[in-house]
């Protein structure tokens, strides 16, 4: 199985699948080039909408939903509040690449409230933007709320008015050979990441 | 020399067999990047403005991490050869470390080093001369261990007779010593430069991606690889390009004939 790299705070302790985590591009990249997977994730319905257009996949379907949080050094060093700070010049921030759906929705958010950021670094999946921030490289990323909570890092949320609600998306590859199998593994999906601290598949903005 | 050549083409079929297995498993990847290549757009794609910053700046990471090499490898070549310092055995194995360790860590390394928590805080992280220092940690290895060698196989009656003459330790290296030793500094210098421009996870790790300051081409890559793949493949070509032409250059002149 193939999820994207944001999931596995959620997915890692499962033993009963294999999954490999990667930013969600990637990995659809993977499925195109007809890797032996059974399941992908992505973070996001673009990607997915990729591959079934490419009739890749059998009917995706929505298994969680996140939203954004700015993730800071412990201690907040650089007192960062909210997104408006991550303009200081003070402030080195990292982003996740825009080609990969955290760093598309940074984009989003960051546009939303009109904020202009000169991130020092685009990162290749949204893993290594939290890895930056936990090494302390970073003053602050912008990421997943799971991945701000979960992570040896402190968290400051983004107001709803100024966040979005993201999905993660799963999907059945058809040249897998257990697909029955797969399609359980997809059905159990949101009960196991609504468990890890993900939100219900219809969330909507007002529950970050 | 010429006597090893005609044992080759005598040897028995095996070998050939062998050979041509390793060939296969060198060329095919090589052959089928080619093959995938776009060929019709590569021109647009290779001259894109983001391209050419790219190829730029891999350009002048590598040249820069190579002269970084240069400058501090060769002299520890020369320790290692010459001097009888106990504890020189572990030198030498730790010096080939980046060779062996897999570049992420390597630059996870870089930063408990260098980074702004690390040992000696230098900044470097995001920068430019990061990804500079990125790429010369994993290539130094090979310009350390190709000038050894060739320290090690040197007749050392010219720097005796040089001695006698009166020539200082600093002048029997620089007159005598290195224009020796050249044709193994050249050689270690191009896979150093290779090894450096082909660079992917220490830079990334290390130094960060960002267009223009620390977005060298093969980060450049596996960025498109997501976005664009046919300039993804043009981008992988200019680089397979450019180093089998530089390999073939140095290699031709100093090494092999």
């Amino acid at each position: 199985m193939l999820a994207a790299a944001s999931l596995s705070t959620g997915l890692r302790e499962y033993a009963q699948a294999r999954v490999s985590f990667g930013g969600s591009q990637q990995l659809a990249l993977s499925v195109e080039e007809g890797a032996d997977v059974d399941v992908i994730v992505t973070a996001d319905q673009r990607t997915m909408d990729g591959l079934a257009a490419h009739g890749r996949v059998e009917r995706p379907a929505v298994v969680a939903s996140n939203t954004l949080a700015i993730a800071v050094a412990p201690g907040n060093p650089k007192g960062v509040r909210g997104l408006a700070d991550l303009a200081r010049p003070d402030v080195v921030v990292v982003l996740a690449h825009p080609s990969v759906p955290a760093g598309k929705y940074a984009a989003d958010v960051l546009g939303r409230a009109g904020v202009q950021v000169h991130p020092k670094s685009l990162e290749l999946d949204v893993e290594s933007a939290v890895q930056k921030v936990v090494l302390g490289e970073a003053d602050a990323a912008i990421v997943y709320a799971t991945d701000a909570r979960a992570r040896a890092v402190g968290d400051v949320a983004i107001p709803s008015a100024q966040n979005i609600v993201t999905r993660y998306v799963a999907a059945v590859v058809k040249t897998s050979s257990h697909r029955a199998a797969a399609r359980r593994y997809v059905a159990r999906l949101p009960a196991r990441l609504r468990a890890a601290g993900f939100s219900a598949p219809d969330a909507s903005s007002d529950t970050g | 020399m010429r006597e090893g050549r005609v044992s080759a083409t005598t040897a028995g079929a095996g070998v050939w067999v062998l050979a041509a297995g390793a060939l296969v498993l060198i060329g095919l990847p090589l052959a089928g990047l080619l093959m995938r290549a776009p060929w019709s757009t590569l021109l647009h794609d290779v001259t894109a403005p983001s391209a050419l910053q790219a190829l730029r700046l891999s350009l002048a990471c590598s040249l820069g991490a190579l002269a970084l090499c240069l400058v501090l490898g060769v002299p520890l070549a020369w320790v290692l050869a010459r001097s009888s310092v106990p504890g020189l055995g572990l030198v030498r194995a730790v010096v080939l470390v980046p060779m062996v360790l897999p570049p992420v860590v390597g630059g996870a390394a870089l930063l408990f080093a260098f980074g702004r928590r690390g040992v000696l805080p230098l900044r470097l992280p995001f920068t430019t001369a990061g990804a500079v220092v990125a790429e010369a940690f994993v290539a130094l290895p090979f310009l350390v261990l190709a000038t050894e060698a060739g320290l090690l196989g040197l007749d050392r009656r010219y720097e005796e007779a040089a001695r006698v003459l009166g020539a200082g330790p600093w002048s029997r290296f620089v007159h005598v010593t290195l224009p020796q030793v050249a044709p193994a500094v050249a050689a270690g210098a191009a896979l150093s430069w290779a090894r450096a421009l082909g660079e992917f996870g220490a830079t990334i790790t290390f130094a960060g991606n960002l267009p223009g300051r620390t977005q060298t081409l093969p980060l450049a890559v596996y960025v498109a690889l997501q976005t664009d793949r046919d300039a993804a493949l043009a981008l992988s070509v200019l680089l397979l390009a450019v180093s089998v032409a530089v390999i073939a250059g140095l290699r031709g002149r100093w090494t092999w004939r």
